[in-house]
């Protein structure tokens, strides 16, 4: 208890040297709300597992280190170092961030259409701070909890997007968070704003990756606003660090007729943690969560989701696969709220598991809470392991067990990447999927 | 070829093959009939290498080595090949991708370089017309969705592609129509070379106007109660499987 009390005041005594340096430091508003963020860690400190929210994941590893902010750029890195991250075919605004900053000579927002608006939120401070203003903190309330009060005071950059009423962004905007380990921990705190007009349209790939170990902490915060009829397409792919850490609130709220899709691929990271949720607050409002992880080792997935259904006629589609291998563990929690009065509400939500190995683990829990009387809800989990008579199947036509084994552990897995509609973003994360699964060699050419 | 001494299998501990003795040669056909329950695909299973299996006694010689020792995927490599009674469906495994990797792997182990997709599919189009398969269903995931007929198809189509010595159709005809069951037993006609030898599993004659056999057995409780040539079949077929539970002393 004494080294966390004591990682408080580090952090405090650090918000204190380095309040003035940051971004929009210096606008009323903003230095209120960093200071109420502040004031809200050090009243909350980190989770702790004896709160039902975080019963399953315990964030010690974090509480236990003193992160410090990264002010450094890392210059020298070139384009090439991003490698396969680049997304092979794929034309999109790209924004890259090193270490929670934006890296302009990494990025090629290329050109935006007329009434978009994409950038890096330090730079949108300075720009357009009124509608920055709007944005910050209407979703993701401060006190939440220590990670998201600690975002609060500390965020540094992220993608800021607005696109106007009727406007189709037609190329997706590719936000790429790049670590570069370091000697000591640091921690990012990121913060993504997005709202999509009326009618508009847009797709973003949220994505993270390392580069060489180190020890670091990414805390995210998405906010995001969808008009009546927007569309939205969200991917997130998640591949930290061995030794990286990745806490996440993601916000979304759905005006009538607006459309959210999610795809949320957890693959890398010591630790992830998603909070995932969707306000479907006026009528025929709509969102899908897609979501994988697939983990080994030592790792740790929780993903929390929660979908709020305020008004009639809305439609929820969940559905979210896992495969543990290692000692690693899984954490899936998903309400479906639905309130009085949201009547015709179509609810569907899954959840499967595939259990590589005896040590693996996975905690499963779909929440249904339906205060409304004609609605059509649905929900369900499994945990499961290799099917005997399928591996059977496969080694009596001559497939190696170990292949077979690989081969049905990718199909498991796969009709989750089928539903991507981006075809470069559907092939790395097939790739990259090929590649975590036991038995990889044997798999070429899978998909 | 194939010599089964006093072969006895449990399974989850209860004795469902109590002492089978069986001599199949080269280029002969076996057909193996009896009721429901009497232990034909059990026999079938054994032979394939599926686990689960207890061998209590007896010995399995396939070309002179000891089939019960290898693995299922060695036995396929050696040229074991089974059509299941229920073939299994593997979601988000594609047909086609699964057959080549079955193709190849046997094709390594023969020391043959492994066939590009090219050469694949040109064999794959060449064999599936011995069928009658749709060509789209190379392009699904392996039987789902599949009709039953479908399903038996699949399991024919993919014993012409990996060319077994041995094959053992296990009820191939057992929910097909007339004109499917034609067309199957076309196929396996096909394949029969006068040295490829097959073991038929069936509940009913039918089949074997079709595939006609050299011998017949007949499975009750776990023992070939009586052996003969064709017309054994057809004496079944009059008189049922009464006389053959009785004749097991059940
Ligand atoms: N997995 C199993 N566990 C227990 N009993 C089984 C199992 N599989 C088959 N049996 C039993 O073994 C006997 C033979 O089954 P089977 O070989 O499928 O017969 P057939 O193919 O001749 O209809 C039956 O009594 C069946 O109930
Ligand atoms: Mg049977």
């Amino acid at each position: 208890m004494s080294t966390a009390v004591a990682n408080l005041d580090h952090y405090v005594a650090a918000f204190e040297e380095a309040a003035g340096r940051l971004p929009g430091a210096g606008m009323p508003w903003l230095d209120a709300f960093r200071r109420q963020g502040l004031a809200a860690f050090e009243r909350l400190g980190f989770p702790s597992t004896r709160q039902e929210e975080w019963k399953y994941t315990s964030v010690r590893a974090i509480e236990r280190e003193r992160f410090a902010l990264a002010t450094e750029t890392c210059a020298g890195l070139v384009e090439d170092d991003l490698g396969e991250a680049r997304m092979e075919g794929l034309e999109a605004h790209r924004f890259v961030f090193l270490n929670g900053r934006h890296a302009p000579q990494l990025s090629r927002p290329g050109k935006l259409p007329t009434g978009v608006t994409a950038l890096p939120l330090a730079e949108a401070l300075g720009m357009c701070p009124d509608r920055v203003e709007a944005l910050v903190g209407r979703r993701v309330a401060v006190e939440e909890n220590g990670f998201t009060a600690l975002n609060a005071a500390w965020f540094t950059d992220g993608l800021f997007l607005e696109v106007e009423p009727g406007v189709e962004l037609v190329h997706p905007v590719h936000v790429l968070h790049v670590t570069v380990g370091r000697d000591e921990p640091d921690a990012h705190h990121l913060r993504h704003l997005i709202h999509l007009g009326e009618g508009a349209r847009a797709v973003v790939i949220e994505h993270y990756i390392a580069l060489g170990e180190g020890v670091y902490l990414n805390n995210v915060v998405d906010e995001l606003v969808l008009q009546p009829h927007a569309h939205l397409r969200h991917y997130k792919l998640v591949q930290e660090g061995l030794q990286g850490r990745h806490i996440a609130a993601i916000d979304t709220h759905q005006l009538g007729g607006s459309h959210y899709r999610s795809h949320n691929v957890c693959l890398g990271g010591a630790l992830t943690r998603n909070e995932i949720r969707a306000d479907l607050d006026a009528e025929y409002a709509e969102c899908e969560l897609f979501g994988l992880y697939v983990t080994d080792g030592r790792q740790h997935v929780d993903n929390h989701t929660r979908v709020d259904h305020r008004k009639p006629h809305g439609t929820s589609h969940e559905f979210y696969k896992g495969v543990l291998a290692g000692r690693s563990r899984g954490v899936f929690n998903g309400v479906v709220y639905v309130h009085p009065g949201a009547q015709k509400t179509d609810a569907q939500q899954a959840n499967h598991n595939l259990l590589l190995s005896r040590e693996a683990e996975i905690d499963t829990k779909p929440q249904l809470e339906i205060y409304a009387d004609d609605v059509k809800c649905s929900h369900g989990a499994t945990v499961g392991q290799l099917d005997e008579q399928q591996l059977f199947y496969l080694r009596s036509r001559g497939i190696p067990e170990a292949t077979a084994a690989g081969m049905l552990t990718y199909g498991f897995a796969h009709d989750l990447v089928e539903h991507m509609g981006l075809e470069p973003v559907r092939r790395l994360i097939e790739e990259l999927l090929v590649r975590k699964l036991p038995h990889a060699a044997e798999l070429q050419g899978v998909g | 070829m194939l010599t089964i001494k006093d072969l006895r299998v449990a399974v989850n501990g209860k004795e469902i093959l109590k002492g089978i003795d069986l001599e199949v040669n080269p280029g002969e056909v076996h057909a193996v009939m009896g009721p429901n329950g009497s232990g034909k695909s059990t026999l079938a299973y054994v032979l394939a290498g599926r686990p689960g299996y207890e061998v209590l006694g007896g010995e399995v010689i396939y070309e002179g080595r000891n089939l019960l020792e290898m693995d299922p995927e060695e036995r396929a490599w050696e040229g074991i090949f089974l059509a299941f009674q229920y073939p299994v469906e593997v979601p988000g495994v594609n047909n086609m991708y699964f057959l080549k990797a079955a193709v190849n792997a046997k094709r390594k182990h023969q020391g043959l370089p492994e066939l590009d997709a090219m050469d694949f599919l040109k064999l794959a189009r060449e064999k599936i017309r011995l069928v009658h398969m749709r060509e789209d269903l190379l392009k699904r995931n392996v039987n789902e969705g599949f009709s039953g007929g479908e399903k038996k198809r699949n399991e024919i189509f993919q014993m012409a592609m990996l060319e077994p010595k041995l094959g053992i159709l296990d009820e191939t005809d057992s929910g097909l129509d007339i004109d499917a069951l034609k067309t199957v037993a076309e196929g396996v006609n096909t394949l029969r070379d006068g040295r490829r030898s097959f073991i038929v599993v069936t509940h009913y004659q039918r089949l074997l106007d079709y595939i006609v056999p050299d011998h017949v057995h007949v499975l009750a409780h776990g023992r070939i109660v009586k052996s003969g040539d064709r017309s054994l079949a057809l004496e079944l077929e009059e008189q049922g499987y009464a006389w053959v539970e009785e004749a097991a002393g059940a």
